[in-house]
């Protein structure tokens, strides 16, 4: 159990997937305009990573073992395929949830989060409930950067930044500082 | 007889394609990427890469390499299949080719490059997921012929390949103390460690891009007082 709740802290502070680990960061900059949307975004990847941190283990269980060097072709296909049938699911029982998320669902395929988490859960050799626990982990480690940095960006719409800062520097340094302040639960690890 | 003679005629008629990129020349092709519509300080594409493997300039350098052979390769094809690929499943047919490519380049950096191949680990793979990749097949190779999709991989390629460069030896020099290996300073030479960690890399390249955006406004002012 103490092995367990350890792959979650580190996977939602000390391993951060967005401000640590640099994963998914299209949606990081692109979609936290706005608090609402950056939180729905991350519990939407959440689903996606469960279903693809399952998938990946089947198909590392009984699929890709005698054909290693199809793992990223086979990875990438089970990820899109997973992320159509949510995106399904939601449009025919959720109508008003696919309204909200609107282009960011389908553009979940492409988030690197999804596809980095079955690749390390196969490097790292997880077993089926560790890997639901890393999922979980990571999925609210991307909904906790999403939600503080949009919060963030709320308040600088408000502000008057220098010209040239006005497209992405100011973005990156607040980003930056957001990872500086997740450094400090680097040291969590060390004693285990 | 006339239906005859005239269905080759409308099959010789290029399919009007909305939205494909104007004329140019191959030249042109090549140096958008590298200038006016770089990847990485102009258009934001790919950052993942871009800040988790820009900490020493050999691991940026095979990355962009990487990504280059990725890009012209799914170009090409993606370029020569443009017209036998139904329109509601090219997202898919373009991330399959992609990710062909990716695989050949994972298994040729780890034969002949195995310390790199295992300093890159993960992020060679998640090349797939580079938004780049499927931003450029999607908006040029998909709407024009196989050469001009080879030099627009080329030179979008090459802008990624010098910028990830550019970032790598900063935090390299500064970070380190060395460029490739080799120590560059004296002993007394007190690292920057800030930018080998994962915030330096949101750093530099805030810091670049405030740069690029500040020669933008320059240029802009100094266009103004010549006319």
């Amino acid at each position: 159990m103490g092995h367990l709740s350890w792959i979650f802290v580190s996977t939602v502070l000390v391993n951060n997937f967005t401000l640590v680990m640099f994963l998914g960061l299209c949606s990081f900059f692109g979609v936290t305009g706005k608090i609402e949307t950056a939180w729905r975004l991350g519990l939407a990847n959440t689903f996606v990573l469960l279903l693809t941190a399952v998938s990946a283990w089947f198909l590392n269980a009984y699929v890709l073992k005698q054909t290693p060097f199809l793992r990223t072709i086979a990875f990438i296909v089970v990820i899109a395929s997973a992320v159509q049938i949510v995106e399904m699911a939601v449009k025919k029982y959720l109508p008003v949830l696919f309204r909200q998320l609107g282009i960011y669902l389908p553009l979940i395929t492409t988030n690197c989060a999804i596809l980095g988490l079955a690749l390390f859960q196969t490097s790292r050799n997880y077993t089926l409930v560790e890997a639901l626990v890393f999922a979980v982990g990571a999925g609210l480690g991307l909904t906790l950067a999403l939600s503080l940095m949009a919060s963030i960006r709320e308040r600088t719409e408000l502000t008057d930044p220098p010209v040239v800062a006005r497209r992405m520097g100011l973005v990156l340094v607040i980003a930056s500082c957001l990872s500086m302040a997740f450094m400090g639960f680097a040291g969590m690890g060390s004693a285990e | 007889m006339t239906a005859v003679a005239t269905a080759p005629t409308k099959a010789d008629t290029p399919p009007f394609e909305p939205g494909a990129p104007p004329p140019a020349t191959l030249i042109q092709d090549i140096w958008r990427g590298i200038g006016k519509e770089n990847p990485v300080l102009v258009q934001f594409l790919g950052m993942c890469p871009t800040m988790a493997v820009t900490n020493i300039l050999a691991n940026g350098f095979a990355m962009g390499v990487a990504t280059t052979f990725v890009l012209t390769g799914s170009g090409l094809f993606v370029s020569l299949f443009r017209k036998y690929v139904a329109h509601e499943v090219r997202i898919t047919s373009y991330i399959l080719i992609i990710a062909t490519f990716v695989t050949l380049a994972d298994l040729l950096l780890a034969a002949s490059f195995p310390d790199i191949s295992k300093a890159l680990g993960p992020f060679i793979p998640l090349i797939v997921a580079n938004c780049l990749l499927l931003g450029r097949a999607e908006a040029f190779a998909a709407k024009v012929g196989p050469v001009r999709a080879v030099a627009d991989g080329l030179g979008m390629g090459l802008g990624f390949t010098l910028s990830l460069s550019a970032l790598a030896s900063f935090r390299e020099i500064l970070g380190r103390g060395t460029l490739l290996g080799h120590p560059l300073f004296g002993p007394r030479f007190e690292p920057w460690v800030f930018l080998m960690m994962p915030p330096g890399g949101f750093f530099t390249l805030g810091v670049a891009c405030l740069v690029v955006a500040f020669a933008i406004e320059w240029r802009k002012k100094h266009a103004v007082r010549r006319v």
